[in-house]
């Protein structure tokens, strides 16, 4: 590989193209983040009904989530781009893979929210019960806090297929980092460079998720049994 | 005896399933007393203190709290459930201390004592943290307040628990086999801390397999033998004077410590 700056090099084409590389870097991370956001809301309050519901809301929730787990995300991303436009709900393509990848996501954070429910031993519940506390209120202080050091290493994983996820979006026409690199080698033919400077800018966002999952289990060391 | 009883339980029933663990407990425990539920496992005591708190709801007879039914009310014949709020507001009149102490780990020793204080009875945080500074002294652990729960030994971690539910100041206590999860050496400091409540006139309903301890703190002991009050009675009445067979070979087993 040629490292030198003369037209024609990789570092040259690459430095042409760093607007659009930019702006699919962009791309990239805004609907990795939107998805993230979505799919922790809603896999919440999903879970929620997954281990408390009345039995039809526990009914729904399971098929739900069996239903999303089923589905392969890419027909997940396609029938909301383009399913959904049979229907007459025109949804823009950035925002209707956000949704999918949010969606799918969302079922898996709330099975690892049920899973790391029920692994909080049942005299916490109690406990919290017996000192008068309402529902939402046991779910609040006592729950929840022991129940995320549980899930965050499954809510990592998840939020690193969520970033490996958004390069599906391509497909649709969404020009996140994997379009906008492909775009370039269809200018300069430099193969091998642009899928690996992608392979790069998806590692070093991986990695930084990963770090930062890391950060909070150790700032969360202290619940211990 | 003209003041009512603080709990009044009659023909308490309870099933799992197929399987009647209450077939009818009746109880009285009146204010400043102690009242002791002694029997082998499975007699049914520890389901019938976890149904006064409502963990287990009975399924016939009444449990009620200063007159008022638990966990239902009367429309006409039939029983209806309480609502989830009312229902917790019954439950913080009610202090419970569990034999596997149940802090919340989370939390620190003062947070675990505070967090009741202010969440359900609406405490500031600086009034939350002076009652829990004298709850904890009171159980011998003020300087203890910033620990978490896995940073004390077994006997500290049940004090702060019986610290965390006197706090709330609940008419009723109940301690279900609160010294049955601890070592031998860890067993006395969490009886003399129930020792000085019950001196203090605290209301105490508690299920227990130290006798020794049972009778000589407790105003009424109930034995309780497959779900029924088999014999109820003074302490003395039921340890020197046992009616039935059952009763004395149950006693017998903690022979050696009455002889000592």
């Amino acid at each position: 590989m040629d490292f030198s700056m003369a037209p024609g090099t990789f570092l040259f084409e690459a430095w042409q193209a760093r607007a659009s590389l930019l702006s699919g870097l962009g791309v990239t991370m805004l609907s990795s983040a939107l998805s993230i956001v979505i799919a922790t809301v809603c896999g919440i309050l999903m879970g929620v009904a997954l281990s408390y519901g009345w039995w039809w809301l526990r009914l729904l929730a399971r098929l739900y989530v069996d239903l999303m787990r089923g589905i392969p995300v890419l027909v997940l991303i396609l029938f909301t781009y383009y399913g959904l436009a049979l229907f007459g709900v025109n949804v823009a393509a950035f925002w209707a893979g956000v949704i999918a990848l949010g969606a799918f996501a969302t079922a898996h954070v709330a099975e690892n929210f049920r899973g790391a429910v029920e692994s909080v031993p049942a005299g916490q519940m109690e406990a919290a019960k017996a000192i008068g506390l309402s529902f939402g209120k046991r779910l609040y202080y006592v729950i929840l806090p022991q129940a995320f050091r549980r899930m965050l290493p499954p809510w990592v994983n998840t939020g690193l297929e969520i970033v490996k996820g958004t390069t599906l979006l391509s497909i649709i026409g969404v020009v996140e980092l994997l379009l906008s690199v492909q775009q370039q080698m269809a200018r300069n033919y430099m193969i091998i460079d642009f899928y690996l400077l992608a392979t790069v800018f998806y590692l070093i966002i991986n990695f930084t998720l990963a770090q930062l999952g890391a950060l909070l289990e150790r700032k969360t060391s202290y619940l211990r049994y | 005896m003209t003041e009512t009883a603080l709990l009044q339980a009659t023909n308490v029933r309870k099933h799992f399933g197929k399987i009647e663990v209450l077939k009818g407990i009746d109880l009285t425990v009146r204010q400043g007393q102690v009242v002791s539920l002694i029997g082998a496992s499975g007699s049914g005591k520890t389901t019938f203190l976890r149904c006064v708190n409502l963990l287990e709801e009975h399924d016939g007879g009444e449990i009620l709290l200063d007159g008022d039914p638990i966990g239902y009310r009367m429309a006409g014949e039939t029983r209806k459930r309480l609502s989830e709020t009312k229902i917790s507001a019954q439950r913080a009149r009610i202090g419970m201390v569990f034999q596997q102490f149940n802090l919340f780990p989370h939390l620190t020793a003062g947070q675990n004592v505070m967090l009741g204080l202010t969440k359900v009875q609406g405490k500031s945080t600086a009034e939350a943290r002076e009652i829990a500074d004298h709850w904890l002294g009171r159980v011998g652990l003020a300087e203890r307040r910033d620990h978490y729960p896995y940073q004390l030994s077994g006997g500290q971690q049940q004090r702060v628990a019986i610290a965390r539910a006197v706090a709330m100041q609940p008419r009723l206590l109940l301690f279900d086999e609160v010294t049955s999860a601890l070592d031998p050496e860890l067993v006395a400091e969490v009886l003399g801390v129930m020792q000085a409540l019950a001196e203090s006139g605290m209301t105490m309903l508690l299920v227990s397999h130290e006798m020794l301890f049972v009778r000589e703190v407790s105003h009424h002991v109930l034995f309780l033998d497959q779900g029924r009050v088999a014999q109820a009675g003074a302490p003395s009445e039921v340890f020197d004077n046992p009616e039935s067979e059952r009763l004395r070979s149950f006693l017998g087993r903690f022979h050696g410590i009455f002889s000592r």
